[in-house]
């Protein structure tokens, strides 16, 4: 029997507003513990929540660069249950009213396009942080607690891991370009929950789901989804059932394991939030938010191939990340050849980071740096080579093109009459070359080039090194 | 005589003339306190230590802007002060000795220099009609001391009544400053909802829910209030509406005056003598220049169990936050985080409050919502249309504020619908979110008060103050005085 | 006619996090049902075109610029707390 698979995401992004969502408290990743709480975060008694204006801004943002209608009526309501990190063991979220609804993205897998609906997005605030020790104890830090968090819910559109791997990196790149979260998963800026089911191909139902949860990176979302479409297909061609399950994906035995199985539906008891006041969003509000919205990846992605005359591979993988694209869009601000600030930041660049497991914020290189690092190769002062001396010391110290190459003495070597009386001399010394190279072995004034770079350490200009070696030899 | 016959308008001419001191007031109100508190039980925590010497450093620096320079206060053990312990009446929050923030409401009292001198008995968190609800002791009436004093603002209003301060903060979700304002023949207002912040207040039904002050007589009421209302911040459901001056209200002028008398309201589950109190009231309405005509708020049976189930729901929620994690007392069996949860709630709270929270889960959990809480919550609107209709045409509604007057301890208290039903008129007033007062208006034949119930328009708190002190002048019963302790 | 069974009294107990004995839950199955009861009169009046109030006050759009301010210190944040080690809140674990 074949199988079809079916995927939902459901994504949580931390919004980066200055202070929490209903109070004044800072809104900052890695503080002490609960130093950036107050009476409200700690759910005193007698406190109350006020909305911040720009966490509302920020969700909107988000909502209508994932192609979201924006509700023009929307509220809060609690969502009922305990938990030590739930200080008021109600979460206020929005239940039947989310601020966005019925949007989608595109994703390119294997060339194929594809759209994928959003089903709902909705504004909340987040939790504390439970962390749990060994002795019998857990400990609880507030720090996270109403840090504004926008739920984004996915239709079941996604028929393959690879698909949901897509959808989650598109997702992210979206949210990025508009600037209103970093979606770090490794800080928690970003999570997400996947829920599968398989069906046998041409069955309109859909089979039971199952959820994963606790997946820290997006590749481990990928490879839960294949374990456990696997899991369940094993599953039901061996007679068995699949059972409403919450599991988690074990990165080191690359499986998914039970948490616990779910009984009918949790009761969360939803009901308006007396506390707070409706919230109406008018055309014109929606308006400016849509005017701030930059650029976005796809759009940005046409403009590269289409104004830039970039190759379409090359668009693809600058626009990936709002950082990269970014970047590239000073250096070529700063006056760089498109191309081959493409080519540096798609080769030597990325090959860095690669290497180093380092983001692009994190390196000494500033597209500053790096479009007039390829003006001096553009000008002849150094060569392609000796560039790659002059970024190793960019990217690790960062600092001036121009005085690099002049502190280290790696100018190219451009005057004529300098480069002659070297050449002279290693043609001196190799007379045999000479020879070879009369008798037709091509290979010989390969030689002699390397001998001549290897007398300048480099920097001779290599055009130039060609034409008076032809016409030195020549003269012989 | 005791400082506290006089108003605090008197007072505070006094003070500035230096005739007295703040000092001289504080003394008498914790000399009051000492004397009579064994047998009315009115507080639950003092301040004394800070409280005498706040008035020493106001003594120290006269100021004749602070609009309750000196004035001892006592606040409802559900607004939140800071550095002083707030219980809500509950065992749970028994040792919640610093709460760390002050509620807007004591904010603004200490910008006009008032003197809290300590915190109020109440039904536990504000749960409940006669006092006997508070986790500690219950409250008994300065009247006649077998008798409850109403609730849950029951410390607020006997503290009141029995001249240990000369106003007391309370809350009102349901009537709890109105129905004790009424059984202790005191004077009690529950402003439109969003008149006064909420913030600080410990939350019970937060759609209902509105703090007010109980006094001895109307101008002191309307002065408090002034001084504590407004647009605050911090509460999203707090309005920005100015705040007129309510003491330039108190003409005495009834000339043309409308008045709606709800049939409802004077039906059978009315005490005669209350009926015959509120008849009186009208009839000094007369003299006095005003009409009143008989009218029908057709939902108000319906009020009682809306409002049981709404304020239940949005308390099962509220209560929720007492889980023994950050604050409040944290069960000796809490071994395991469920256990923890679970036997630190069951500990620290009492019955009433367990129904109530058992009450409003019930009506919000899933099957049932429709059918209860969003029900409620439509007939609710039913029941503010019942008012919006009438303030078409008049100036305000006048019943009584409870059905009876005070009953004796113990008579209700395993009866919960009975108690509840105690609250049938002034419960809709919350629903509505309209300002309501209760002044006294006469004497049961056991020598118990009674008070007539004066309802306004949304933010028309002048009118009603207008209504209420015209009254007030116009009859002796304010000045009566409980005989407790011997004094006077 | 609206009865609430002691099952569904010991369910509602445990939704709230309270702990009830065998009594109580007797004398909880007899009031709430007796409230409940009560409460089913509102089904006398037709709603179907009646808006639910959720607030009285017709407010909307109250709103908080995004200025972060400090207010407590993290002693302060703890003073309270029934258990705490090493800046945290301490509480049991679940029990597995």
């Amino acid at each position: 029997m074949n199988f079809e698979t079916i995927i939902g995401l459901e994504v949580h992004v931390e919004l980066k507003t200055g202070s929490k969502i209903f109070s004044p408290s800072p809104n900052a990743f890695g503080d002490e513990p609960n130093s950036n709480v107050n009476p409200i975060d700690l759910g005193y008694p007698g406190v109350l929540p006020v909305l911040n204006e720009e966490a509302v801004n920020f969700a909107m943002k988000a909502a209508l660069a994932l192609n979201c209608e924006i509700a023009a009526d929307t509220k809060f309501d609690r969502k009922n249950y305990f938990y030590p990190d739930n200080p008021k063991a109600y979460q206020i979220s929005q239940f039947d009213q989310p601020i966005g609804e019925n949007g989608w993205i595109e994703i390119d897998v294997n060339g194929e396009k594809k759209r994928i609906g959003i089903t709902r997005l909705h504004l909340e605030e987040d939790a504390g942080k439970l962390t749990h020790q060994d002795d019998g104890h857990s400990l609880v830090d507030f720090n996270r607690q109403g840090t504004p968090l926008i739920e984004i819910v996915s239709e079941p559109d996604m028929r393959s891991p690879e698909e949901a791997y897509a959808y989650l990196e598109k997702l992210k790149n979206i949210i990025q370009y508009t600037g209103v979260s970093d979606c770090k998963m490794e800080e928690g800026s970003l999570r997400c929950d996947a829920n599968l089911s398989i069906r046998p191909i041409g069955q309109k139902e859909f089979g039971v789901k199952t959820e994963l949860k606790n997946l820290n990176s997006f590749s481990f979302v990928q490879k839960g989804l294949e374990f456990e479409e696997k899991r369940q297909e094993k599953e039901l061609l061996s007679g068995g059932e699949i059972l409403q399950e919450t599991r988690r994906y074990d990165e080191k035995t690359k499986e998914t394991i039970l948490m616990r199985v779910k009984e009918g539906s949790d009761d969360y008891r939803y009901f308006p939030e007396p506390d707070l006041v409706p919230l109406y969003i008018d055309d014109e509000w929606k308006a400016r938010i849509r005017r701030e919205i930059p650029e976005l990846p796809d759009a940005r992605k046409h403009r590269y191939i289409d104004e830039l005359e970039l190759p379409e591979y090359d668009a693809a993988v600058l626009t990936n990340s709002k950082e990269m694209s970014d970047f590239f869009e000073e250096t070529i601000k700063n006056g760089a050849d498109i191309k081959q600030a493409s080519n540096w930041l798609m080769g030597d660049v990325s090959g860095y980071m690669n290497k180093h497991y380092k983001e692009l914020n994190e390196l000494s290189l500033t597209p500053e740096a790096l479009a007039k690092m390829i003006k001096l190769i553009d000008d002849g002062t150094i060569s392609s080579k000796i560039a790659k001396k002059v970024f190793a010391e960019l990217v690790e110290n960062g600092g001036e093109p121009e005085k690099i190459v002049k502190e280290k003495g790696l100018v190219q070597i451009s005057d004529e009459g300098q480069l002659t009386e070297i050449i002279t001399k290693v043609l001196d010394e190799n007379e045999q070359s000479i020879i070879d190279y009369k008798n037709g072995k091509d290979r010989a004034i390969k030689y002699l080039v390397g001998q001549v770079m290897k007398a300048t350490k480099g920097q001779a200009n290599p055009p130039m090194v060609n034409k008076i070696l032809q016409a030195e030899i020549d003269k012989r | 005589m005791s400082l506290f016959d006089h108003s605090i308008k008197q007072l505070e001419e006094m003070l500035h003339k230096k005739e007295i001191s703040a000092e001289d007031l504080v003394d008498a109100s914790y000399d009051r306190i000492h004397e009579v508190d064994d047998q009315v039980k009115a507080f639950l925590t003092l301040d004394e230590e800070h409280a005498r010497s706040q008035a020493k450093q106001l003594d120290a620096a006269p100021d004749e802007d602070a609009r309750l320079f000196g004035i001892p206060a006592g606040i409802k053990d559900n607004i939140v002060t800071k550095s002083l312990r707030t219980t809500c009446g509950s065992q749970f929050l028994k040792n919640f000795d610093d709460p760390l923030y002050n509620a807007t409401v004591m904010e603004k009292l200490n910008t006009d220099k008032a003197v809290t001198v300590g915190k109020l008995n109440m039904d536990e968190f504000a749960m409940g009609s006669s006092n006997e609800n508070s986790s500690f002791t219950p409250v008994r009436n300065p009247w006649n001391t077998d008798y409850v004093p109403g609730g849950s603002s029951g410390g607020a209003a006997a503290s009141v009544a029995a001249g240990e301060v000369l106003f007391s903060l309370g809350s009102d979700t349901g009537g709890s400053i109105r129905q004790p304002a009424s059984f202790s023949g005191v004077v009690g207002m529950k402003p439109t909802y969003g008149r006064v912040s909420r913030f600080g207040l410990v939350a019970f039904a937060s759609s209902l829910d509105q703090i007010g002050p109980i006094t001895r007589n109307v101008e002191d009421n309307a002065r408090v209030l002034e001084i504590i209302s407004g647009h605050d911040k911090m509460d999203s459901t707090s309005a920005d509406v100015d705040v007129p001056s309510y003491a330039d209200a108190l003409t005495g002028d009834m000339k043309g005056m409308k008045i709606a008398v709800p049939k409802e309201y004077l039906s059978e589950g009315v005490a005669p003598e209350v009926k015959k109190a509120v008849q009186n009231a009208l009839k000094v309405y007369e003299l006095l220049g005003a009409e009143w005509e008989e009218v029908s708020l057709p939902h108000s049976k319906y009020a009682v169990a809306t409002y049981y189930l709404l304020a239940s729901s949005e308390a099962s929620a509220n209560l929720a936050r007492f889980d023994g994690v950050r604050y409040g007392v944290r069960s000796e069996k809490a071994d395991n985080m469920a256990d923890m949860f679970t036997y630190s709630r069951s500990e620290g709270f009492g019955d009433e409050v367990k129904r109530r929270i058992m009450l409003g889960t019930f009506a919000l959990s899933s099957g049932y919502y429709d059918a209860y809480y969003k029900k409620a919550q439509k007939v609710r609107t039913l029941i503010k249309q019942d008012f919006d209709s009438i303030f078409g045409n008049y100036d305000v509604v006048i019943g009584p504020t409870a059905p009876t007057p005070a009953f004796k301890i113990g008579e209700k208290i395993d009866d919960p619908l009975t108690m509840y039903a105690n609250d049938i008129l002034t419960i809709p007033v919350n629903l509505a979110g309209i300002p309501g007062i209760s002044v006294p208006c006469g004497f049961s034949e056991e020598g118990l008060p009674i008070g007539l119930q004066i309802i306004g328009k949304p933010f028309d708190e002048g009118t009603v103050y207008r209504t209420a002190h015209a009254f007030e002048q116009a009859t002796d019963h304010h000045t009566k005085r409980p005989q407790l302790g011997g004094a006077k | 006619m609206a009865d609430i069974s002691k099952d569904q009294v010991k369910h509602v107990a445990g939704l709230a996090r309270l702990a009830i004995t065998e009594d109580e839950a007797d004398m909880f199955a007899d009031h709430l049902s007796s409230i409940i009861e009560y409460a089913e009169q509102l089904n006398e009046l037709g709603t179907e075109n009646v808006e639910p109030t959720t607030h009285v006050l017709d407010l909307k759009n109250v709103l908080r610029k995004d200025d972060p301010k400090e207010w407590i210190s993290k002693e302060e944040a703890l003073k309270n707390a029934p258990d705490k080690q090493d800046g945290y809140f301490r509480v049991p674990s679940i029990l597995e």
